[in-house]
């Protein structure tokens, strides 16, 4: 320490503060927040999205239904043939007992308004079921309609003037008498996993989508997987470097960039239009799906193949297995945990692909679920396109749920994937 | 027998195969003879030869079978039924026939539709019929040549093994076929519309209205298939998109990458992948449920008048889509810098904004340029947000609160719902398919190139 | 911004006339923790102004992690834990008072493997002047980018190509560029982690030239693995061994003499 009096000169500059300094650090704070304002805006855009969603979905959550006491007189049904009887006419007489005031043909429309259209249908499957019920008053439980629903769940304000509400006051009064009367219930909405597709909201259902969304899935893996794998382990095993394997690996990491509406217009040329497949049917979607996902399945699986290290091929060769049996015995396997991780991820994306199921017509109003993979069906994500299209109010709330059942397919996809990536994660 | 149970029982002779084949070998064996591979290569080499033919041979027969009776049913038409008569009207004789010969019969076909019908009938059975022979004798073939070739000599491993490297060779083979597939079936469409309708009246038209060109006499109207209108729609979206998705992309990545803590990093991560995993369709449904209200009160309330279907709504969702995309390309691109530029900035008393800017982003840059690019061409081929959130007239217009088309919404437009293949409309989309491929194509191709030379670089 | 480089050549001044054996860098019971590791224990070492100090040592013996200390680099690494003190003429500079960038600015580095921005030769050499404010674009700056390059030797290789990118130039170039990137901040004291370790032998003869001659201007702290170089380039040497300062004094006398058996077995090739 030589000089006390230079060394304090010295420090003096180093404390003083100074404005160039200053606007550094100001530039530097600046950046650091406009970072911070990216990841909040993306995130709340991610809560905004996944909470207004799950809120719209939750009126869906429950289906309110209405139960009457209808009288099955013995005379009106034919026990040989319970189906041919009128249990429209057994429901208005059930109606008009309980609203015996109601009876200009305007107003017994807007009160049947109230109700499902399927529910004779309902009934008759009920007595179809089980005929000792002929001759009998039985509870009948049925769903409200979309009206009657929107009003018992808030999605009605009856505090509009009734010009500006889809539902009259005399409705509500009719509304309010069976609430009075406890005839209305809220039970789960089952029907929205069990049923088929419908017209109307309070009936329609996801099962149809799901069933076709499954084998559109299947066919998918069926194809995908093992022409995936295969084509991978020509490529990083077999394949000498010229330029046809250099194409061909181009050409693959081109296939993963291309729009999917092309592979719609792909499926709808080839698979439709030459091969003259079924239009609609998920055996379709599947090779579609297949063939966009199989870019995906081998890009993962050469990385998968990459990991394995030089070594365990060279002492497999060293005890003097074949090429073949190398990569079947030892690469593979070790190589397999990966390769599932990928394909898996792979399948979550096609669960979720829309745009060419729609060019092959997997968007057709169809009300049972397909028997197999060559009927005409929809799926997931087509379902979801034409109820948000559908004008009725329950349609919305609908589309959210079913949203949500799609999402969680595709969490519990990708929370499997991780977990296999995490298990099987292997150092070398 | 449907072709299930076909493909059951030749795999079932497969199996046989493999246990006939290895039984031979293994008494090869027993007799004392040194043979060159053991005896299950022998098995899986019978099994191959009796399965892989017949399975082929089926999978042709599926694929090939219907297109031949159509033609077969359609040659043996009676003149009268079929002269001055193309396309679509053939189809639709074509489907009564089939649906009479199914059993639906509507009013009162023409004799020649109900013999025809008959004659579907039969041709369908025979076809069925030919094919279990036809792959039955391929199976029990197969087997008996395999089988005569065991010997002790037999390499039967490097048979097998051969016969496994043509199947993966085939598999790789595939991933090209699916691209020609792409190419050729939109080439061929695409000359078919473009022998209506001119290409350059297509490129450059300035009218977009394929609904009104329907009718037979407007087929070839100048102007109607007019794509320009369409094309900039696209590209007004995808630049709102961009405009949303760069920014935040960018300076989350910059944020994750060189101010965040590990704990920040290991969390917010993930959560911006998530974005990436949400499918289209789910964008899409949010855009007309929150984010398109939202603008529309938005501007009702500073007095403009707001387009339900506005290009503001549809772009910015799509931005959202995209900012995981650009923030994960980015975070690739910083990264990869190598630490001793850092270094060096520091250590001349760079403070870390001047870091980033004035070397770190330099550096990244085309990193970050080749993620931008994919990102331009994910929004080009985005369908489902657009197709729920854009409009579906196409107009010239640079005003982000009116709606606007893209080539995506128009694809998917003039196909919904319209199977018949030769009209101009259905052709059109192809055309649009066509310029959306070559132009999302090229892309790629230079997006991949400028990340492939980038990582080499740092590598 | 110009009141700091006028006090620092008043300061140089004064320093010149108190002799060459001033004390430039006073580090006092220096420890370094990575997370829960030790990695340098209670180092006190002077360094004198205006000369070559050479740091030895095997790998991994904390030499250049000491170096680091010195500019506060290791605070770019999270883990990383710094205590006792490093003075340097007199304030401490792990002070919460010292701005690392302005300290920096003081302590110029060059590290093992040349490090150019991709950028033009040129703007490597403006950048550090350029973002301290310490020129404005034009006539100025030429004068400092050529000054920085003439000293640094590398002016008449470059003078017709400065605005090729400076990845573009020899390694041996490369490195010289990046000295003449510290020098054209105008510091004090210049730290080189092995600067030549990257080279070949003809280019890390030019090096050592030129860091003999900067030594009139700087004071030099140079972490090398290499006995010779350390016996070339320095005047005073320090030998490092697993986390602490073993030895430390003249070089002539350290090469010839040691006072410690872990010295005299590393110089002498025992280990390391």
């Amino acid at each position: 320490m030589s000089d006390k009096s230079a060394a304090t000169t010295r420090t003096g500059i180093w404390y003083e503060p100074d404005a160039s300094l200053k606007r550094r650090y100001a530039a530097d704070k600046r950046l650091r927040m406009y970072g911070v304002a990216a990841i909040v805006f993306a995130l709340s855009m991610l809560a905004i999205l996944v909470g207004t969603i799950v809120m719209t979905a939750l009126p869906a959550v429950t289906q309110t239904h209405v139960t009457l006491q209808v009288e099955l007189p013995a005379e009106a049904i034919d026990r040989s043939d319970p189906r041919s009887a009128s249990y429209q006419k057994m429901l208005a007489d059930t109606i008009s007992r309980l609203y015996p005031e109601v009876d200009t043909p305007r107003e017994l429309r807007e009160l049947r308004q109230l109700f499902t259209n399927n529910a004779q249908y309902m009934l008759r499957d009920m007595v179809v079921a089980d005929p000792s019920l002929i001759g009998q008053t039985v509870d009948f439980t049925f769903p409200m309609s979309d009206i009657g629903d929107q009003l018992h769940k808030g999605g009605i304000d009856r505090n509009l003037p009734p010009e500006q509400r889809r539902i009259n006051n005399d409705q509500i009064g009719w509304y309010d008498r069976l609430v009075e009367q406890g005839r209305i219930t809220t039970p789960l909405n089952t029907g929205m996993i069990f049923n088929a597709d419908s017209r109307f909201p309070e009936l329609a259902g996801l099962r149809g989508a799901l069933v076709g969304s499954f084998y559109a899935l299947l066919i998918c893996f069926l194809v995908s997987f093992p022409v995936g794998i295969s084509a991978a382990v020509y490529l990083e095993e077999f394949a000498p470097k010229n330029r046809w394997t250099d194409l061909i690996e181009v050409n693959i990491n081109n296939l993963a960039a291309v729009p999917s509406i092309v592979f719609g217009l792909l499926g709808l040329a080839v698979f439709l239009n030459f091969f003259g497949m079924p239009r609609s049917a998920p055996i379709v979607g599947g090779l579609v799906l297949s063939l966009m996902t199989l870019p995906t399945i081998i890009i993962a699986t050469r990385a998968a193949l990459k990991a394995v290290p030089p070594s365990i091929r060279e002492a497999a060769i060293g005890v003097g297995a074949s090429k073949m049996q190398t990569v079947g015995h030892h690469v593979l396997p070790l190589a397999m945990p990966g390769i599932l991780t990928g394909t898996i991820i792979g399948l979550a994306q096609a669960l979720g692909e829309t745009a060419p199921l729609l060019l092959i017509g997997m968007n057709a109003f169809i009300t049972a679920a397909p028997d197999s993979m060559f009927n005409p069906s929809t799926a997931l994500p087509t379902q979801i396109y034409i109820w948000a299209d559908s004008p009725e109010r329950g349609f919305t709330s609908r589309t959210s749920a079913a949203i949500v059942v799609l999402l969680g397919f595709l969490v519990c996809m990708n929370a499997i994937a991780i977990y296999m990536r995490k298990r099987f994660e292997r150092k070398w | 027998m449907s072709a299930t149970t076909l493909l059951a029982i030749v795999l079932t002779l497969s199996l046989i195969g493999y246990l006939w084949g290895r039984a031979n070998a293994a008494a090869l064996k027993k007799s004392g003879i040194g043979m060159h591979s053991i005896p299950a290569y022998h098995g899986y080499f019978v099994a191959l030869s009796c399965g892989i033919p017949a399975f082929l041979l089926v999978l042709v027969w599926i694929a090939a079978e219907s297109t031949v009776i159509d033609r077969l049913i359609l040659a043996g038409l009676p003149s009268y039924v079929t002269d001055g008569i193309e396309g679509s009207r053939m189809s639709l004789i074509l489907s009564e026939i089939k649906s009479v010969a199914g059993g639906r019969i509507f009013g009162t076909p023409d004799q020649a539709i109900l013999d025809a019908a008959a004659r579907y009938n039969v041709l369908r059975g025979t076809a069925s019929l030919a094919m279990v022979v036809c792959a039955l004798a391929a199976a029990i073939a197969g087997m008996a040549f395999a089988g005569s070739r065991l010997s002790a000599e037999f390499r039967a491993r490097n048979s097998v093994d051969g016969i496994i490297r043509w199947g993966l060779i085939v598999c790789s083979i595939l991933a090209i076929l699916t691209t020609l597939g792409i190419i050729l079936s939109l080439v061929i469409e695409s000359l078919a519309f473009f022998s209506r309708v001119p290409v350059l009246s297509f490129l450059f038209g300035m009218e977009w209205s394929p609904q009104t060109a329907m009718r037979a006499d407007q087929v070839a109207a100048e102007g109607a298939f007019g794509a320009v209108p369409v094309f900039w729609g696209t590209i007004f979206i995808s630049a709102i998109a961009m405009f949303v998705a760069l920014p935040v992309g960018l300076f989350s990545a910059i944020y994750l990458v060189e101010y965040a803590n590990g704990t920040v990093r290991s969390l917010v991560k993930p959560l911006l992948e998530i974005l990436a995993g949400i499918p289209t369709i789910v964008y899409g449904f949010f855009a007309i449920l929150t984010v398109a209200p939202f603008i529309r009160e938005w501007g009702v309330a500073m007095g403009l008048s707001v387009a339900s279907n506005s290009a503001l709504a549809a772009g910015g969702v799509m931005g959202i889509m995209l900012i995981p995309f650009i923030s994960s390309f980015s975070d690739d691109a910083i990264s990869a810098v190598p630490q001793s530029l850092r270094d060096g900035a520091y250590a001349l008393g760079a403070t870390k904004a001047e870091t980033v800017r004035q070397v770190l982003l330099p550096a990244a840059l085309p990193g970050i340029v080749g993620g931008v690019l994919l990102a331009v061409s994910r929004a080009i081929g985005e369908t489902m947000i657009v197709v729920m959130a854009a409009g579906l007239t196409a107009t010239l217009t640079a005003n982000p609160l009116e709606g606007v088309t893209t080539v995506t919404v128009q694809i998917v437009t003039l196909l919904i719902g319209d199977t018949e293949f030769d009209s101009p409309k259905t052709l059109a989309a192809f055309g649009l398919g066509l310029v959306l491929f070559l132009s999302t194509l090229a892309l790629n191709v230079v997006a991949l190139q400028v990340v492939k030379r980038y990582r080499e670089r740092y590598e | 911004m110009t009141k700091s480089v006028e006090g620092a050549d008043v300061l140089a001044d004064q320093a010149a006339r108190a002799g060459t054996h001033d004390v430039k860098v006073a580090a006092s019971k220096v420890s370094v923790f990575y997370g829960e590791k030790q990695a340098l224990f209670d180092v006190t070492i002077d360094i004198p102004a205006r000369q070559v100090m050479a740091f030895i040592g095997p790998s991994g013996c904390g030499k250049s992690t000491f170096l680091r200390c010195i500019n506060r680099m290791n605070d770019t690494i999270d883990i990383c834990r710094v205590t006792g003190s490093i003075e340097i003429d007199g304030a401490n500079v792990y002070d919460a008072k010292i701005d690392p960038v302005l300290l920096r600015a003081r302590v110029g580095m060059v590290f093992q493997k040349p490090n150019p921005f991709p950028k033009s030769i040129y703007d490597n050499i403006a950048y550090g002047p350029r973002i301290h404010g310490k020129a404005k674009a034009g006539s100025e700056m030429d004068t400092i980018v050529e000054a920085s390059l003439r000293r640094a030797g590398l002016w008449n290789e470059v003078k017709d190509r400065l605005k090729e990118p400076g990845t573009g130039l020899s390694g041996g170039q490369q490195q010289r560029l990046c000295i003449a990137r510290a020098i054209a901040v105008n510091p004090d004291i210049i730290l080189m982690d092995e600067p030549c370790s990257a080279l070949d032998p003809i280019a890390t003869a030019k090096v050592e030239e030129l860091i003999d001659e900067l030594r009139e201007r700087y004071t030099i702290v140079i972490v090398t693995h290499s006995m010779q170089q350390a016996a070339r380039v320095s005047q005073r040497a320090a030998f490092f061994h697993l986390g602490h300062l073993v030895e430390e004094g003249a070089t002539e006398h350290m090469f010839t003499n040691p006072s410690d058996r872990r010295t005299q077995d590393y110089i002498t090739g025992r280990f390391g």
